[in-house]
């Protein structure tokens, strides 16, 4: 089955070519269902794979595939190839699984859309390409699929093209995205000065001979890497599209901006988790980002009030968590939480989207309240992603959070705080948008309270199985004994390397946290989010004036806060500006008066030499006489005083 | 007594009157004259020379001048009448069109 694995990109980009170059005359069903199953027959190889995997020896669990040499120049040797290991199938299943989902509910969602068929061939391309980006063998192929993804975004971003701020929003995904492009792309290219080869398996078991610990090379390539995956995954600095990338339609920002494309970034850091053992200053840096930004994003996701923006900051500040286990070199649980993550968060956008098409397309929470009456499924599966996401026993997001701010504890205190400070706004924003949806009195406004229906079982039916997915998600990730779980245990061979070199250089081994610490870290990160909960019931239920109250309490904070920190404005002021100045510089100064001035300078000088020449034919014969003996004389004169 | 030098000067004299003839005058006809004018200038150089050189070769070329002489004439009063007929006057600044 491994010689198949070029079939796992294949099948959606089949899927693409037929419903995009032939799907002009399907009906709807059918452009849907094409989609739909072409990412279902990837999950089907991609798990067959992957049980293939587990009846392999642990330590021999690593299958390459070259399938064609693209470019082989001199030492550039680049195939297209597919590594097949534990973490690239399990990143392999999550994009297919929960892609193939989103595929369905959007049958139902985009019903009766004007693009029907494009948004299905451009979520297939996307699909694609983030498959490519997983399952990729060297670093080059790797940021085909990288770019790839980038690109899609920005055409499914921009879906609603016709509408200005959906198309800025789509531009702005995409330059911001690129500014990182360039930081992945000079760290690929060091590598390759470094190593002489893009492989990952090549540069891995070299790198601890070829970099020293901690060194320059080491620390640049990984800043390097790291710059592209804020770009990709929304960190610290390079965040301020994802919140505006919510122009897009519902289901895009389940699939790419929670559970796929931004996750392609600690996919990539974990996938290097050897270069970045070797660069502790880089570890820290990504650990501290991760934190940060999990911090920041958490509260703003507090003061929105747009459902998806408010699911927008959770993925920013989830994305952070992410980032900082890598940096504490908890790199599995990392991956584990980018799995439940996945999972629950694309429930939370497809509920949210479920909200939307029963209010008629209306967002804004402030306009919603009590719907739980009139959306049963809805309401139980977006309670179900809330509770996984805040972290409550028994869903997914207990065990992965759980897990990450025990690995944060270990490495410093001060991890562990900003991860449960954040964890505190998590619960409480999170249960906000519940309660503000679905509780309390109804605000609905008279029209749109028509036309509330709960969504048809196309929708409904992902719903429940993610939500399902969000409940025992986690059970493979429990802690069995001391510090061993399933998930781990299977990811362990890829991470072992970068675990060796951490340990060698801290010179002992990690410290293995005892039984009581683990339970204690856990009752207060379930206490954590049960007291998110019952505040922001007591705020949005009890005494819903509270909120209110609070705001102008908070005034200027809260106005900080709400503007996003006027981040937006910030960058506009110290880069956009001066960049789209110096572009109309470019435009107005050099190629419309320079360039254009050129050109059409040398077409008057012409035409003025032209106009003296003209002169000449005079049309009277005299004149050609005049000339004719002007040129005897000037021969003869010219023979005579030779 | 009236050397070469005498004839040569004549010549030359009636050679340049038509040449302006040719350049200044407005009248077709006159032009044709001034033409013609130019022509017998040069057969009286070359008749000049065949005296004084003593060979009949250059007034055999004054022949040959004056047939070609009278062949012009025809075509040039042929065009000269086509043009009167088509604009009506012979004034050749008129005849002007041929211009940018």
């Amino acid at each position: 089955m491994t010689d198949l694995v070029w079939l796992i990109p294949v099948f959606p980009l089949i899927g693409f070519l037929i419903n995009g170059l032939l799907g002009k005359r399907f009906p709807e069903r059918t452009i849907g269902w094409i989609g739909s199953a072409a990412v279902g027959a990837s999950f089907v190889v991609a798990l067959l794979i992957f049980l293939e995997l587990l009846g392999m020896p642990p330590g021999s669990r690593s299958v390459q595939k070259v399938v064609y040499t693209w470019m082989l120049s001199g030492d550039l040797n680049i195939p297209i190839g597919f590594l097949m290991d534990p973490l690239s199938m399990v990143m392999m299943m999550v994009v297919s699984g929960v892609g193939c989902i989103i595929h369905v509910y959007s049958i139902g969602y985009m019903h009766g859309e004007f693009g029907f068929r494009r948004y299905f061939a451009y979520l297939n391309l996307f699909v694609f390409n983030m498959l490519i980006l997983v399952s990729a063998n060297n670093f080059l192929l790797l940021f085909v699929g990288w770019e790839g993804v980038g690109l899609c975004s920005y055409l499914l971003i921009g879906y609603y093209y016709e509408k200005k701020s959906a198309s800025d929003a789509g531009k702005k995904a995409f330059v911001v995205n690129r500014v990182g492009d360039f930081g992945f792309l000079i760290g690929a290219f060091l590598i390759f000065v470094t190593f002489g080869t893009f492989n990952f398996t090549d540069v891995f078991a070299a790198a601890p001979d070829k970099l020293s610990y901690g060194g320059l090379p080491a620390t640049l390539i990984t800043l390097l890497l790291f710059v592209g995956a804020t770009g990709k995954s929304a960190q610290i600095p390079l965040y301020t599209w994802l919140p505006d990338a919510m122009e897009g339609p519902t289901p895009v920002s389940a699939l790419i901006h929670a559970a796929t494309m931004v996750t392609a970034g600690v996919y990539m850091v974990a996938r290097c988790s050897v270069l970045f053992a070797l660069a502790p200053v880089s570890l820290t840096t990504v650990a501290i980002v991760g934190g940060a930004t999990a911090f920041y994003a958490a509260t703003m996701g507090i003061t929105q009030f747009d459902i998806k923006r408010v699911l927008a900051y959770s993925t920013i500040s989830q994305l952070g968590y992410m980032f900082m286990a890598c940096g504490v070199g908890a790199f599995s649980s990392g991956i584990f939480h980018l799995m439940t993550h996945a999972f629950f968060k694309a429930l939370l956008f497809m509920a949210a989207g479920s909200v939307m098409h029963a209010m008629s397309g209306e967002l804004d929470m402030r306009k919603m309240g009590a719907l739980r009456k009139h959306l049963p499924y809805t309401h139980w599966t977006y309670v179900f992603g809330t509770l996984a996401i805040a972290g409550i026993f028994p869903f997914a997001g207990f065990f992965s959070k759980d897990e990450i701010l025990l690995y944060a504890f270990q490495r410093h205190l001060g991890f562990w705080i900003i991860g449960a400070i954040a964890a505190v706004m998590t619960s409480f924003y999170m249960f906000r948008s519940v309660f503000m949806t679905f509780y309390g009195e109804s605000r609905v406004d008279h029209e749109t309270a028509h036309h509330l229906h709960e969504s048809p079982p196309i929708m409904t039916v992902p719903l429940m199985i993610l939500a399902g997915l969000a409940l025992v998600g986690g059970l493979v990730g429990i802690p069995i004994l001391e510090h061993y779980n399933v998930f781990g245990h299977w990811l362990d061979p890829v991470f072992a390397p970068a675990k060796a070199i951490s340990e060698k250089a801290a010179g002992h081994h990690g410290d293995h946290a005892s039984v009581a610490l683990e339970f204690l870290l856990m009752g207060v990160s379930l206490c954590i989010a049960f007291f998110g909960l019952f505040l922001a019931r007591w705020m949005y239920v009890t005494k819903p004036s509270v909120a209110t109250e609070v705001a102008e309490r908070l005034g200027p904070i809260h106005k900080l806060v709400y503007n996003k920190y006027w981040m937006d404005e910030i960058y506009d002021f110290l880069f956009v500006d001066s960049i789209v100045k110096f572009s109309r510089l470019l435009w107005k100064w050099f190629d419309e008066g320079f360039i254009d001035g050129m050109v059409n300078g040398t077409a008057t000088v012409v035409r003025r030499f032209g106009s003296i020449l003209r002169e000449l034919e005079s049309g009277l014969v005299k004149d050609y006489a005049l000339s004719i003996v002007v040129g005897v004389v000037v021969v003869i004169g010219y023979l005579v005083l030779r | 007594m009236l050397t070469l030098q005498h004839y040569l000067f004549l010549s030359a004299a009636l050679f340049a009157l038509g040449v302006v003839g040719v350049m200044f005058r407005r009248n077709l006809i006159i032009i044709l004259m001034s033409l013609e004018l130019m022509m017998n200038a040069v057969n009286l150089t070359f008749v000049a020379f065949s005296r004084y050189l003593g060979s009949i070769e250059g007034q055999i070329f004054v022949l040959f001048i004056m047939v070609v002489a009278a062949a012009e004439v025809a075509v040039g009063l042929a065009i000269a009448v086509a043009v009167f007929r088509q604009k009506g006057t012979v004034n050749v600044n008129e005849v002007n069109i041929m211009k940018w």
